[in-house]
This record gives structure tokens, C-alpha cells and sequence, in this order.
């Protein structure tokens, strides 16, 4: 006999599924307390039952986001590691020995135009279903791009474009930068677009305002990025929305009882937008894992990465070094002005937490992977002209970049591997040129990943067309003000954050090249040189 | 006729569990292409190199836990030869005199194999029954220390977990496997007629309970581990890692040797349990299976399922079950005994001879024997998108190689596109693809009604209307076309190469290749040269077959070639049996229960009679009349009334939907009677009605191989058990024959001579052999 399983997401009264058959006790998202999976081997009772809650659901259009809260419920809870015991690693002497002004050559080129970061800034970043919860994505666009705004004192028509990315859409607001540029106050004669290139979107979307500057056709583009993970559009099932859009189409009451006598229980499970590839149907953080085990990263070295992060990250906040956080005052909350996620931990803490993806031998855990994020950010860019014209004293010049793309199964995540040699390359520069970098912190395991790829002679050799290593960045240019393990990561928001902190880094430091470089789902890549702009 | 013959034929062989299904466990052996992983051995150190020098097995410390390497150095696949066995319990003797040591792993150096079964050459070596259960006793000892080590120990699988290594890793504590795709784990001896003589049919009920097991061992089905893990023949999947600071397979091998090490040290210290809590379901099932009367029926499902698929013509399922069945009533003494006993019996069977030799002939033809071609071949180019022209495109794509398949009319591309597309989309649900890959391989494909991209096409192969005049109108087109290096294929089934050829302006660059239906399940393709045909022409064919997927037969030009010429005279005699009064249906299953797959008058039914008439009339122009009606007058009339077989509802049986049991179709029975002959009496009881049938295909077969079209006995037996479903228990009409005795058979022939004439007259090359018996063909 077939086997059914039955969701009670409408609260189907436990001692019902009790005189049916076995039942699974976990926790219902709505009720909490009934039962949630059940096994019932008599599926007919349950399809009285279920038609009708189904209905009642259509009508009612149950909030599904009460799902994800729950899921997001469970993440906090691996994060809630107390602070105290925190490793506390001395940054100061390592910050001071870097802070030394550089006299390199300038990047500059004959006919090659100049253009410049202007201002960068973001919105806190929140973990999901914290103070932002109630917002929709384009309100945390419009925070951004209202706190550029402030900041640079640019009037609100003299940007020729305006550019967002984001990943996963809210699909009332499906081009998100018109709807934040119109609510932001920006004249309605800029033309605004959506881009999406998973976590380097923000980077897509600068580097089309490069492009567009560059080939003459605008002087000033405001480019950002956007990511609301509070809610996420969840769908019904494809044969469940089939049925309710013939259902729209049925004239008769004896067409639309039909239809409605034609839904399964199949039908009513809903579709979860889920972290992972399309093409391989693995999750990011399996392939993480994957990966990490494919290179020996081991949980020790991981956890160790994370914590790092997380103190660097704490330093660089206490230290008001993170200058690009602006404040945002939440619609019926309280004003928000300092990322929540960052919560150092010590290492007895981080390896009490089960693998997260592959179990039980895994090594990717909730603690030391980049958690669900809501966060938006904005950036001012221009030729270099134009700002020094409107009284502007630019960051940084945005210089060399590259995209780059690889196996989506086994090198998902190994972007910054294949785009660091690309850009140096380009850029006529070497490591040791670089004195600032930045790398997104996907998972912990990705980064150390990335580090012995860049180290090891025989990837060199067989998958970057090299003689030898590239070689690693050395630890102590590296994310200094922490990174997306622990500032979190707004999927379409990080790469400006990127290039802001770069920015911001080089002038603190002193140095004179930044990199940043990034790995995105679909086994993408990007990666950006960045020159200091003279002090 | 045979292009299409075979369609109904596949479907009964995978029923049967004929050697057919082995082709894919057995590929594996024949196309391992990984080579061995020296780094392993080299950088361990071998605690044990100093005493004696092992090469087989070495095993090094990790900490507490001893890792023992498998590594066969003679061979691409580890298998279980004596040298392996005794090494392998020489180095368990220390380790478990080793009080340091608290548990084992046990792996493989090999990639794409942990064990693929025991070595085949020890039971052939068998010279009696005693020997090979003496064999099996023995294993069946050092394996019963395996499972009362006083430490864990951990098979950590990676590639083909077969048979023997089965055995092996189930007598193990626990079993960790890599999800690979080349991850498999079965118990394939029924395939070969023998049974899984080193416990597995004692443990493997235990662990996987009786249905399950019963149903492994019976059908031989290669087990993936996803399945495996469900079923509770493995405890624990790693995931198959990309690349490293190492190559990809190199450094799988070593995680899942690491994870190993981690749950050796867990089960020693007790933080890894060695047995699940069992759920409602299993705790039940356990219950019902110990109620002796259900087992009891089980056994009894079972044994009639066999007799029914198997006609009581092969010996091991029998046995299999009977050993379970004494395992689990009689204790497991009785069963290690009874299995043991079971396997000598089997080892000298026929039946298990014939099944290896067929499993060795196709290891054979999955070689390519004419050397590398000049040019790799990877684009090919496809001339009709019919059925066959589909399959072949299906077979090509879905292996890497590009193809156009190029038709006269949209309809014929758009249904030529749906079959290739919705045979992966099967895979696709059956979870053996990812959509992705589905879509990718689908861009492989490109269908077209023009000639566009022919010039860079390496081989194009025609699968348009069987007419001399078509095929040379096409081959004319596409010469124009093509680049001088391109190799003209034509997937004829009857219509001599060389007359095709004779249209051509480079007739070395034309050959034969003719595939059977449903291209994607006949393992079989039989390449024909003709005098013309250059050498690097035949190896491009070749290593394209190969590339297919396929099991190779090379055969000279013929009208016929080699499969259907003997199909033709099984079709024939069939007929006249017919015009005697034998009745389809009598006949149909006279021959079935001979061991064919499928009666004569199904196949043609199934083929077509109006396409076995046009079959039949080339052949019978070729060889020539042979007395009374002949074949083809007789099918032709029965196709001109409409009865073409399955394809038009009515043939010489009727197709209804609906209804499996099919009943004569009156009609065709009063065309019959038309030419209705008396049987005579002495040529015409049950046995003789078979032979009939049987000589005259044998003898055409070895005919065959007299005039030179055959180059061996070897690719005589698979052509004709692969393409033409010959009984795989008797290996193919030349093992018959050895079997059976040459004098034998021609004895039975003289007899049928003196009454139908010449027939039956045993061609020279078989009265050879019946005169000299020590003359074998293999």
C-alpha cells in the first residue's frame, strides 16, 4: 500500500491523524504543537479533509512567509554563541605596520578614461526576519540610495542612470531600481535597471556604470545592490497553480467543483526557493562542503577562518572603521545603524555545531557560513572629470575587472581562483602589488578553498593554463574589517560593500592597489582592481 | 528484418536474465580506462614489506586504524584471486595479532573499482564440482573470520562492488560508499549461471531482508549506492569530490578513506553505532518475514516466477533460491553448506559455461581489433529520421559525439527529435540524468531538412527506405557534400554493401553498419566490409560503435550479411512448419521453451510480415527456392490482405488493446490452409518440429563461418545470441555445437534430409567436425 505523506500546514487537528496511523511529532510552523509530517496509510479521509482546507487556504491566501521565518528561527539559534571567550586576535600593531604611503605608478592609460568611486554606502545588514522584517526589498533600496544622497549632497537629477542588482525578486517590484529611485526622491527622467548575476550583481551593476562611462554615454551613474531575505516569493506547486489559473477561467460551478475535486495532496506541498543550482540541483552549501573536502580544508581551519572574521569584524565596528553604514530609521521600529550578525565565538563554542549539508562527516557548518542577510547598498560613480567638476574628492579609481566562469558541480565556488590572475594580469600588476584585499567570504571552507587553489602548483598548472602557482594573499591584507561570514551577506548588496571597503581600506592603510574578487552561483566569478585615489 | 526484429526480443531477454543485461555490468571491465593509482602504495608505509613481499594487498597505520589497500597489480580491476585472498588473510592475521590496532579500513587503490567479483578463471580452472566447492568453503571460512573480527572493519567502496567483493564487504562491519555515478553494488553470478558461493546468499537476507535479497540475486541488477543506502546495504554515502590541489578521483579515494578512518575509530569507541534503530516499517516487516508461512510463500512466488521466466532452462535461480531457503529454515550451517555445494554443481554446468564464454566474446567485441583511426570520428551525420535513424542518433548523442539528423520532411524530424528527446526525458524521471545533462545532450543533436554542416560531418550513416535507387540517390547527394576523409555508412538490412558502393565514387570509403531495433537497447551492431572497404574506414566504424555503446561483430559482405541470413532460415522453416499444420501458437511456444525469447511467429509479427516478405524475397533470389510454396509467396499474400502484423492490429495473430492474451487471427488461418502441406510423420513430433528450426540455423551460422563471412567462432556466437536471440544458456550456435556434438547434429539433419532434401544437407565445415570430435569451434 501506497504510503501519504500529509503536510498539516492548515492545522489538521492531531488526534485526527492519530486514529489514521503513525504520526511524527515535530513541531507545526503555524500551531506549534500539532503534528506536522504524518504518515497515514488510509489517504482518502485525508482527502475530504484536505480539499476542504485547501479551499479555505485558497481563499484566505494563507501567509507562507511564516514558514521561512521558522527556518530562519533555526539559524539564529546556531549563531546565539555567547560573546564572551572570544578570541581577541591584536589587530592594532598589524593596521599600523600597513599604514605606509606607496609611490607605485598609477594605472592611468592614454584614451583610457578615468573613473572614480564617489561615495559608497549601505544599509545596515540585518540578519533576515530581524528589524527589517516587515519592509519589502525596494524600501531597503531607497534607504541606500537616500543615504547617498545625504552623504554626497548630489542633487537629486544629476545622475544619467541609475543600476540595481538583486538575486531573488520580489515579483511586484521585478525592476527594483525604478521603484527605489522613484521612492527615493530621484527625478522620474533617469532611466533606472534591474541586473542579476547571484552574489556578484552589485559588482555587474557597477561595472555596467564603468561601461556606460566609459563609452560616453553617461558622466555619472549611481549603481547598488538589494537583497531581502525576510521574505522570499513561495510559490504553490505547478499543478496547484495550474488548477487555480484554469480555475479563474472556469465559467460553470460544476467546471470549478471539478477542478477543485481534481487537487491532490501532491498539489499542496508549496515551493521553497532553495539555495541551490539550477543545473546540478545541489545546494550552495553542499558543494561547499564539496569543495572544502576536495582541497582538506578541515573543520578546524574553517571554524578558526569564521572566527576571525568575526573578531576582525567586531574590531573594525568598535573602531567606527566601517564608515559606509548609514543610518536608517525602520518605518515602526527603532533607528538602525550597526550590522547585527557579527558574534565572535570561541572555537569550543563553533565546534559544538553539526555539519549543516553533508552528514554526518561534514565540515560546513551554520557558524561558519555567510547567514541569511537583508541589507541594500549604493554607490556614487563618475568620470573623473565630471566629479572633480561638481566639487567632488573621489575614493578611488574603479580600474581593471573580469568575470570569469567554471563548473557549476565542482568548482561552484572557486570564482576568486580563476578571476585574481585574469585582473593582475590585466592590470600589468603582481601579488605583491596588492595591498588591499577583499574577497566575499561565501563560506569559510570557500575561502580557505580558494586560498590552497591559489597556492597549488598543480591547479595552476591544470586548470588556470599557468607554470606555476598563482600564490595565496597573505592573511594580513586580507578582509581586515572582517567579511561576509560575519558583516552578512545581502546576496545582491555585497559587491559594492566590497568595493566601498577596498576604498576605504587603501585610504586608512595607506596602500595604493585594492582587489576585490568574488564567486557567485552558477560556478561565476568577478574580480576588480582598484587604484587609491590620491590623497 | 532483423533491424527491426528485435524490438519485442529485448524486452523478454531482460525478463529472462540472459547475458544481455550483463553487457552492462561487464562494459565496466572491458572499458576501465583509469589507471592504477601508484602514489597509494608507494607513499604508505607498507608495515608489512619488510616481512614478505606482498603485492596485492598492503596496509598501513593510521593512528589505531589499520588501512588495508586492494590493488591488483596484474589487472585494471581487482578481482579475487588466490594471490589477493591470501594476502589479504595473511595481513588480517596480523593485524588482528596486533593488540595496537583497534579497527580496519579496507579500500582499493583502483579507481574505478573496490572488487568487480572473484576471478573467473579460478572456477573455470575448476575440473570438478568438489574442486569449486572446496573453493567456496574456503572463502566462505576466512570470510566468516572477517565477520567475527574482534575489531571494526570498514569497506570503504568506491567504483564496482561485484560478487565476490560483495560478498566480501558484506561479511565486513560496515560499509561506506561513494555516491559516484560508477558506484555499484550487486551480486551479477546469475548472469554467468552460477550463484553467490561465498555467502551471500546466507548473509545478504539477513541484512537486506528475503524479498530484497532474493530479488539481487535473481535478477543480478547492479545496485546504486543511493538504492544501497536505502535498502541497508550500505550504511553511510560520500559524496564524489571535484578537483583538488589533486585530480578529482585521487583525492575522492582519499576522503572517503579519511571518513573510513573516522568511523573505524567511532565504532571502536563506541560513538558510532554499528546497527540503526529500525523504524515502524522495518520492525514490521521483520515480524511478518518471521512467520515461517510467509516465507514459505515467498519462496513459493519466487520459484514460480523462475520457472516461468526461465523454463526450467537455467539451473542457477533455482539453486539460489534453494540455498536461501536452507540458510534461513535449517540454520546457517546447513545454508554455508548448501551454498557451497550448490555453486560446485552450478561451476560445471553447461549452462555456466556458455553464459562466461558469452560474457569473455563480449569482452572480446568491445575491442576495437583494427587499430586507431587516422582521425577520430566525432560528427556524425544521419540520413533518415526514422525509428532506426532516431535510435542511432540517440545512441550517438547521448555518448558525447555530435549528430545531424537530417529528413525530407518536418514531420519525420519532429518525430525523429520527440524519440531522442523523450528516451532521455525517461532517464530523466527514472533519476539516471539530470535535466541539465538532458539539455545538454540534447544540444548535441541537430535535426534538419537540408544538407547543411554535411562537409564537416566525419562518418554519415544512412537509415533511409531499404531501394537500391534511394539508397543511391542519397549517396550521390552526399558525396558531393562531404569532406574526402568522411566514411558513407549504410544501415542496410538485406541490400549488399557492395551494391551500394557500386554508386560510389570512393568505395573504400563505404561500409556497412547495421544496427538493430530499438537501437538504443540491442547491444548488437554488425559492421560489414566489402573487398573494397580501406582498413581505417573499419576502424573509424568501429571505434564509432564502440563509442555507441556497442557490442562489435565484423562480417564480410553477404546478401544477408550474417544475423539475418540465419534469422531467414529460422523464418522459413518456420513457415513451412506453419503449411504443416504445426499451429502459431504450438509453434511459438515449441521454441520458446527451447529457449528463445520469443516464438517465430511473434518475431514476425512483431518485424512485420510485409517487411519479412521483402526480406524474405532478396534472400530467397539469393539462395534460391527450396521446394513447394516459398516463404515469401507465402508472406506477401498474407501482407496484400492487410495483415502486416502487430504495426496494423492484424497479422497471424490479432492485436487487441487491452488484451495481453492474443488469440489467431481466423484469416490468416484460411491463407495458411491454402498452401497446406501434410507433415510427415516422422519428421514432425515436438522435438524434431525444434531441431528443425535449430539446425537450420546453426548450420547457416557455421556456414557462415565456412565461406568466410564470419571471422571467428566468437563473434558467430555473440551476433547470434545479441541480435538474434539465440538461447544464451547454450552460448551461441558454435558452443551448441561443441556442446552437442557435430556428429549429433548432423545425425538429426541426415534424417530430416531423407525427407525435405538439401535443405538440411550439414555444410562442409560442421561434416568436419562430426567426422573428427576431437575438431572444437572454441
Amino acid at each position: 500500500m501506497e504510503t501519504y505523506y500529509v503536510s498539516s500546514l492548515w492545522c489538521v487537528p492531531r488526534h485526527f491523524f492519530d486514529q489514521l496511523g503513525e504520526t511524527d511529532q515535530s513541531n507545526c510552523l503555524f500551531c506549534r504543537g500539532s503534528a506536522v509530517w504524518s504518515r497515514v496509510s488510509e489517504p482518502l479521509h485525508i482527502y475530504i479533509y484536505i480539499f476542504v482546507c485547501c479551499y479555505i487556504n485558497v481563499l484566505l491566501n494563507i501567509e507562507y512567509s511564516l514558514f521561512l521565518n521558522d527556518i530562519i528561527e533555526d539559524d539564529k539559534e546556531c549563531f546565539s554563541l555567547s560573546v564572551s571567550g572570544a578570541r581577541s586576535l591584536s589587530m592594532t600593531a598589524q593596521l599600523q605596520a600597513q599604514v605606509q604611503t606607496k609611490s607605485k605608478k598609477t594605472l592611468a592609460r592614454p584614451g583610457v578614461k578615468n573613473i572614480v568611486l564617489v561615495e559608497g554606502v549601505r544599509t545596515p545588514f540585518l540578519l533576515s526576519g530581524t528589524t527589517y522584517a516587515d519592509l519589502m526589498p525596494h524600501d531597503l533600496a531607497r534607504a541606500a540610495l537616500q543615504g547617498l544622497l545625504h552623504r554626497t549632497g548630489l542633487p537629486k537629477d544629476a545622475v544619467d542612470y541609475i543600476i540595481y542588482g538583486t538575486v531573488i525578486q520580489e515579483v511586484k517590484t521585478s525592476n527594483v531600481a525604478r521603484e527605489a529611485a522613484l521612492g527615493a526622491g530621484f527625478s522620474d527622467k533617469i532611466p533606472a535597471h534591474t541586473v542579476t548575476m547571484a552574489c556578484i550583481s552589485s559588482n555587474q551593476a557597477m561595472t555596467s556604470a564603468v561601461g556606460l562611462i566609459a563609452a560616453g554615454q553617461c558622466d555619472s551613474v549611481v549603481a547598488g545592490g538589494v537583497e531581502f531575505m525576510s521574505d522570499v516569493p513561495i510559490r504553490h506547486s505547478r499543478k496547484m497553480r495550474k488548477t487555480m489559473l484554469s480555475l479563474n477561467r472556469a465559467k460553470t460551478l460544476g467546471q470549478r467543483l471539478s477542478l477543485i475535486g481534481s487537487i491532490r495532496l501532491a498539489h499542496l506541498s508549496p515551493e521553497l526557493p532553495a539555495v541551490a543550482e539550477f543545473s546540478t540541483a545541489e545546494t550552495m552549501g553542499h558543494s561547499a562542503d564539496r569543495l572544502a573536502a576536495a582541497f582538506g580544508v578541515s573543520r578546524i581551519e574553517q571554524d578558526e577562518f569564521a572566527v576571525r572574521s568575526h573578531t576582525l569584524a567586531k574590531q573594525a565596528q568598535d573602531a567606527g572603521l566601517l564608515q559606509d553604514v548609514i543610518s536608517f530609521k525602520v518605518p515602526g521600529r527603532d533607528i538602525v545603524s550597526k550590522d547585527n550578525g557579527i558574534r565572535p565565538s570561541s572555537m569550543e563554542q563553533m565546534g559544538k555545531l553539526k555539519p549543516a549539508f553533508v552528514k554526518p562527516h561534514g565540515t560546513v557548518t551554520a557558524a561558519n557560513s555567510s547567514f541569511l542577510t537583508d541589507g541594500a547598498s549604493a554607490a556614487l560613480i563618475m568620470s573623473e572629470e565630471k566629479a572633480l567638476a561638481m566639487g567632488y574628492k573621489p575614493k578611488a579609481y574603479l580600474r581593471d575587472f573580469v568575470y570569469v566562469s567554471q563548473d557549476p558541480k565542482d568548482q561552484l565556488l572557486l570564482g576568486p581562483t580563476y578571476g585574481t590572475p585574469k585582473v593582475l594580469e590585466r592590470a600589468g600588476l603582481t601579488m605583491s602589488d596588492i595591498d588591499v584585499f577583499e574577497f566575499h567570504e561565501a563560506f569559510a571552507g570557500q575561502i580557505m578553498a580558494n586560498m590552497k587553489a591559489l597556492d597549488s602548483d598543480w591547479f595552476g598548472q591544470t586548470y588556470l593554463g599557468r607554470k606555476s602557482k598563482v600564490g595565496a594573499p597573505p592573511m594580513e591584507k586580507f578582509n581586515l574589517w572582517g567579511g561576509s561570514l560575519s558583516l552578512g551577506h545581502p546576496f545582491g548588496a555585497t559587491g559594492c560593500r566590497l568595493v566601498t571597503t577596498v576604498a576605504h581600506r587603501l585610504q586608512k592603510e595607506g596602500g595604493q592597489y585594492g582587489l576585490v574578487a568574488a564567486c557567485a552561483a552558477g560556478g561565476q566569478g568577478h574580480a576588480m582592481v582598484i587604484e587609491a585615489y590620491p590623497q | 528484418m532483423c533491424a527491426r526484429c528485435a524490438e519485442h526480443l529485448f524486452e523478454e531477454f531482460q525478463v529472462e536474465m540472459a547475458v544481455v543485461r550483463a553487457a552492462g555490468v561487464f562494459s565496466k571491465f572491458a572499458t576501465n580506462k583509469y589507471p592504477s593509482l601508484s602514489g597509494h602504495a608507494s607513499r604508505s608505509l607498507s608495515v608489512s614489506s619488510s616481512l614478505t613481499a606482498r603485492t596485492h594487498v598492503s596496509y598501513e597505520l593510521k593512528d589505531d586504524v589499520a588501512v588495508i589497500r586492494l590493488n591488483d597489480p596484474t589487472a585494471k580491476v581487482n578481482t579475487l584471486t588466490w594471490q589477493l585472498q591470501s594476502e589479504l588473510m595473511a595481513v588480517m592475521e596480523e593485524i588482528w595479532a596486533n593488540g595496537a590496532v583497534k579497527g580496519a579500513v579496507l579500500i582499493s587503490s583502483k579507481p574505478g573499482n573496490f572488487l568487480a567479483g572473484a576471478d573467473i578463471k579460478i572456477i573455470q580452472s575448476a575440473n570438478s564440482s568438489e574442486e569449486a566447492t572446496g573453493f567456496s568453503r574456503q572463502v566462505q571460512k576466512q570470510l566468516e573470520k572477517f565477520e567475527k573480527s574482534p575489531i571494526p572493519i570498514v569497506a570503504a567502496i568506491h567504483g564496482l562492488c561485484l560478487g565476490g567483493g560483495l560478498e566480501l564487504a558484506i561479511a565486513c562491519q560496515y560499509r561506506i560508499a561513494t555516491k559516484s555515478k560508477n558506484t555499484f553494488l550487486g551480486t551479477p553470478e546469475v548472469k554467468l549461471g552460477l550463484l553467490p558461493g561465498l555467502g551471500g546468499t546466507q548473509r545478504l537476507p539477513k541484512l537486506v531482508g528475503l524479498p530484497e535479497a532474493l530479488d539481487m540475486m535473481l535478477t543480478g541488477r547492479n545496485i546504486s549506492a543511493d538504492r544501497a543506502k536505502k535498502m541497508g546495504l550500505v550504511h553511510q554515502l560520500v559524496d564524489p569530490l571535484g578537483p583538488g590541489t589533486k585530480p578529482a578521483e585521487e583525492r575522492t579515494i582519499e576522503y572517503l578513506e579519511e571518513v573510513a578512518v573516522g568511523v573505524a575509530k567511532g565504532i571502536a569507541n563506541k560513538q558510532v553505532p554499528l546497527t540503526k534503530e529500525k523504524s515502524l516499517m522495518q520492525k514490521l516487516q521483520d515480524t511478518v518475514m518471521g512467520l515461517g508461512q510467509v516465507r514459505k510463500m515467498i519462496y513459493k512466488t519466487a520459484s514460480e516466477k523462475v520457472q516461468k521466466q526461465t523454463k526450467g532452462l537455467y539451473p542457477a535461480p533455482v539453486k539460489i533460491i534453494e540455498s536461501v531457503k536452507t540458510g534461513l529454515e535449517h540454520g546457517t550451517k546447513a545454508g554455508y553448506l548448501a551454498e557451497s555445494e550448490n555453486f560446485g554443481k552450478l561451476t560445471v554446468t553447461s549452462e555456466a559455461n556458455a553464459l562466461i564464454g558469452l560474457y569473455h566474446g563480449q569482452v572480446t567485441c568491445k575491442k576495437n581489433h583494427f587499430g586507431t583511426p587516422e582521425k577520430d570520428v566525432k560528427r556524425l551525420a544521419i540520413l533518415g529520421a526514422g525509428l532506426m535513424g532516431a535510435g542511432i542518433a540517440q545512441v550517438s548523442v547521448h555518448k558525447g559525439l555530435t549528430a545531424i539528423l537530417k529528413d525530407t520532411t518536418e514531420e519525420s524530424i519532429s518525430r525523429g527529435h520527440e524519440q531522442v528527446y523523450k528516451s532521455l526525458n525517461t532517464k530523466v524521471k527514472k533519476r539516471a540524468l539530470t535535466s541539465f545533462e538532458r539539455d545538454v545532450t540534447m544540444s548535441n543533436l541537430s535535426v534538419q531538412l537540408d544538407y547543411s554542416g554535411f562537409q564537416s560531418a566525419d562518418i554519415v550513416i544512412e537509415a533511409v527506405s531499404e531501394d537500391i535507387n534511394i539508397k543511391h540517390k542519397v549517396l550521390k547527394e552526399v558525396e558531393a557534400i562531404i569532406s574526402p576523409h568522411c566514411i558513407f555508412a549504410s544501415n542496410t538490412s538485406t541490400l549488399p554493401i557492395k551494391d551500394i558502393a557500386a554508386a560510389s565514387k570512393h568505395p573504400e570509403k563505404v561500409i556497412g553498419m547495421h544496427y538493430f531495433s530499438p537501437v538504443d537497447k540491442m547491444p548488437l551492431l554488425e559492421i560489414i566490409t566489402t573487398d573494397e572497404t580501406s582498413k581505417d574506414t573499419l576502424a573509424s566504424a568501429v571505434s564509432v560503435g564502440l563509442k555507441q555503446g556497442k557490442v562489435i561483430i565484423v562480417v564480410r559482405d553477404s546478401p544477408g550479411f550474417y544475423a539475418n541470413r540465419c534469422i531467414f532460415q529460422t523464418m522459413a522453416e518456420a513457415i513451412i512448419l506453419l503449411q504443416e499444420g504445426a499451429g502459431p501458437k504450438k509453434l511459438d511456444s515449441l521454441m520458446t521453451s527451447f529457449g528463445y525469447p520469443i516464438g517465430p511467429v511473434s518475431l514476425s509479427d512483431e518485424v512485420g510480415l510485409d517487411i519479412a516478405a521483402h526480406v524474405a524475397e532478396n534472400l530467397t533470389k539469393a539462395f534460391g527456392v527450396e521446394g513447394g510454396h516459398s516463404a515469401h509467396t507465402i508472406l506477401s499474400d498474407l501482407s496484400e490482405r492487410g495483415f502486416k502484423g502487430r504495426k496494423s492490429g492484424k497479422g497471424i495473430y490479432l492485436y487487441e488493446d487491452g488484451t495481453k492474451d492474443r488469440s489467431v487471427n481466423p484469416e490468416a488461418e484460411e491463407i495458411l490452409k491454402k498452401y497446406k502441406v501434410a507433415a510427415p510423420p516422422a519428421v514432425s513430433s515436438d522435438s524434431d518440429r525444434q531441431y528443425r528450426v535449430v539446425s537450420r540455423f546453426v548450420n547457416e551460422a557455421v556456414l557462415c563461418l565456412q565461406e568466410g563471412i564470419l571471422r571467428n567462432p566468437v563473434e558467430g556466437d555473440i551476433g547470434a545470441v545479441f541480435g538474434c536471440g539465440f538461447p544464451p544458456f547454450h552460448g551461441g550456435p558454435f558452443r551448441f555445437v561443441d556442446s552437442m556434438g557435430a556428429e549429433r547434429l548432423v545425425s538429426i539433419m541426415r534424417r530430416f534430409e531423407d525427407v525435405y532434401g538439401n535443405r538440411f544437407t550439414p555444410c562442409q565445415l560442421l561434416l568436419d567436425h562430426a567426422q573428427d570430435p576431437s575438431k572444437k569451434f572454441h
